[in-house]
């Protein structure tokens, strides 16, 4: 609080125009290329196909795609209402009766609200219910109540559940059909509204269960989900300038884990660096650590991820950058890890 | 509110004889809770006891089902929500002849297909995994749904508690239900008012449940629920109605913890009944004798 007795200045004309969460709600960049809802279009895509999916959301249909399926397939399409336990509850007795239902809310909801219910009423019978969580991580800036930061963490305990995290409308494309078709349960975090489109650049697609390389390096080995994917392929690029060779290995099924893959390229010598929207305790990098200590190796792996702690709110852009998600941090980080293991 | 209506003509000589059945197989389900509360000393006695009308009225009754084919598509269902009310569902399920009655004695036992709570994976017949209280209702609402979608006939009854109505899910069920029209839902409530930590009123007030049930939009009705005529007569109603309504409908089922057995009755009321060993005998005369009394009276 400020003891001094001057007046503060008041007039508009001085004031920096402040930047505000509802300002830039997108982790798009500027300009980069976008899908406009990817998954309500594969789903509608994937319901042409076969008459037995279904939709349900708990009032988040616009807010999670599902309007698409929505609109498509009114008949096909359940409301259940700002319940999330009915919705998740529902989701498992029209499993019962052979439909696959895919049930949208926000990641937050969906693992801690509704968690019993997708742990017994879903996971335990392993009925081909797929869950989608909208904002997972940090790509909201509204705060604690919206950031699922731990929902990888939170669903990775629980048996017979397959976990998504897509990079961009590639991956959500391609995701949607595979998971209507595989039989157990699936959690999908999803990207919404205009989801960048990266990885048809690549020699690349959607395999569930499988990480793939997008690009070899010798220096550093990127291991990545979601859409730090698109983040640590952007930073492989500004490392190769200061002459840093960055392999970019995408794991977009954290669980079950692509050992396989993984151990493989755990072979080479590289700095290993895993990146993640989600927090550093129970994701992508105690996955890849697990994989690495089990197999007998005793390396150091470098968590790019969001720390143990609730975050702020605000911009994205801030606090991406603010938590080490941004792509300038991403190559700030490997070259400080790299001189301080030596330089390649 | 709807409630029950009050039966002026003498109920017929047809429905005189459902009734009956739904007695004696209540009579012969409560000797096989006996019996396998014995098996493991302790156990949901009290309840199966008092349920075993409610049990007996809807298998005995109403539910369309293949004994030979517990997972024939146009099954009725019928949802156990309360996992631990398990001992009594194996005993309806003897009685429905999905479960031999020579298997009841493995009840909670290592590797028996009749664990202490309700599995659907471990049990023919047991169509979900309950336990978790608050959870049937929902899935139930998601089977209604799902079946209509296919044009099923099939009819889906959940069995809960009234300690269960201190779940919120029990709540955003029913408002769900109500929502989509579910007219091929019923569920029956077990109104023993007793709950783990004491008795309902005690714990967390839930009554007036007939006004909360009928404020949520249900068809309900509040029976006694150790009567099969009332029992049957508010299944009636319910049938009756069910082609020309999508209302979910509730049986509120006031019922008596350890009914059928006075030693029981009278015992003070525990959600987890201890009986001694040499009392299950006492038990099981006072049962036979309390029935063969009413059967010559």
């Amino acid at each position: 609080m400020s003891t001094t007795s001057e007046a503060p200045d008041t007039t508009t004309a001085t004031k920096p125009k402040l930047k505000t969460s509802a300002m830039i709600a997108s982790f798009a960049d500027p300009g980069q290329r976008t899908a406009p809802a990817p998954f309500g279009h594969a789903l509608v895509a994937a319901a042409e196909a076969d008459p037995r999916i279904v939709g349900l959301t708990a009032d988040l249909g616009k807010y999670t795609d599902m309007h698409v399926f929505a609109k498509a397939f009114p008949d096909r399409f359940f409301q259940m209402g700002m319940a999330e336990q009915l919705l998740i509850g529902a989701a498992a007795g029209m499993a019962e009766t052979g439909m696959i239902p895919f049930a949208s809310t926000y990641a937050v909801f969906a693992a801690r609200r509704a968690y019993d219910f997708l742990c017994l009423d879903i996971a335990e019978p392993n009925l081909n219910v797929n869950v989608v969580g909208g904002l997972p991580g940090l790509t909201t800036g509204y705060g604690p109540s919206h950031q699922a930061t731990e929902d990888m963490a939170i669903f990775r305990g629980m048996p017979n559940l397959t976990i998504i995290d897509p990079c961009d409308s590639v991956d959500i494309e391609q995701a949607v059909p595979q998971l209507a078709a595989s039989p157990g349960p699936s959690y999908l975090r999803l990207l919404r509204g205009n989801v960048p489109t990266v990885l048809d650049e690549y020699d690349y697609t959607f395999e569930l269960g499988k990480a793939k390389q997008l690009r070899p390096g010798t220096d550093v080995l990127f291991i990545s989900s979601g859409l730090m994917t698109m983040r640590a392929l952007q930073a492989a690029e500004q490392l190769a300038a200061h002459h840093v060779d960055v392999a970019v290995v995408h794991s977009p099924t954290i669980k079950p884990f692509d050992t396989t893959t993984i151990l493989d390229e755990l072979q080479q010598d590289r700095l290993v660096v895993t990146l993640e929207n989600h927090t550093e305790v129970g994701g992508l990098f105690e996955a890849v650590a697990g994989v690495a200590v089990r197999a007998g190796s005793g390396r150091r792996i470098v968590p790019v991820a969001l720390p143990d702690r609730f975050l702020d709110a605000g911009a994205l852009p801030t606090l991406h950058e603010r938590y080490g998600l941004s792509t300038n941090r991403i190559v700030q980080r490997v070259l400080a890890e790299l001189s301080r293991d030596g330089a390649p | 509110m709807t409630l029950a209506p009050v039966t002026a003509t003498p109920p017929s000589a047809e429905f005189a004889a459902r009734v009956a059945e739904v007695e004696e197989s209540a009579y012969r389900a409560r000797h096989y809770a006996l019996n396998m509360g014995e098996v493991q000393g302790q156990g949901y006695v009290g309840q199966a006891l008092g349920s075993a009308d409610m049990f007996a009225a809807v298998y005995r009754d109403q539910l369309r089902y293949r004994p030979e084919d517990p997972h024939w598509a146009e099954r009725d269902r019928f949802l156990l929500s309360t996992g631990h009310y398990a001992i009594g569902h194996y005993a309806a399920l003897a009685e429905a002849g999905i479960v031999p009655v020579d298997e009841l004695d493995s009840y909670g036992s290592d590797d028996s297909r009749l664990p202490m709570s309700g599995m659907a994976s471990y049990t023919p017949g047991m169509e979900i995994s309950g336990g978790s209280l608050g959870h049937g209702l929902t899935v139930a609402v998601g089977m209604a749904l799902g079946l209509r979608l296919q044009h099923s006939p099939a009819r889906i009854f959940n069995f809960l508690s009234d300690g269960e109505l201190d779940e919120g899910s029990t709540w955003e069920a029913a408002m769900g239900a109500h929502h989509h029209r579910l007219g091929n839902l019923t569920a029956l409530v077990d109104m023993n008012a007793l709950q783990a930590d004491g008795a309902t009123r005690t714990v967390l007030g839930i009554e007036p449940a007939e006004e909360k049930w009928a404020s949520f939009g249900w068809y309900t009705q509040r029976v006694d629920g150790n009567s099969a005529q009332a029992l049957l007569t508010a299944l009636d109603t319910i049938a009756d109605r069910a082609g020309a309504t999508a209302q979910p409908s509730v049986i509120l089922c006031d019922t008596k913890v350890g009914k059928g057995v006075p030693l029981l009755e009278q015992r003070e009321k525990a959600h987890f009944m201890r009986i001694e060993e040499h009392e299950w005998q006492i038990c099981r005369e006072q049962l036979t004798a309390g029935h063969e009394g009413k059967a010559s009276a």
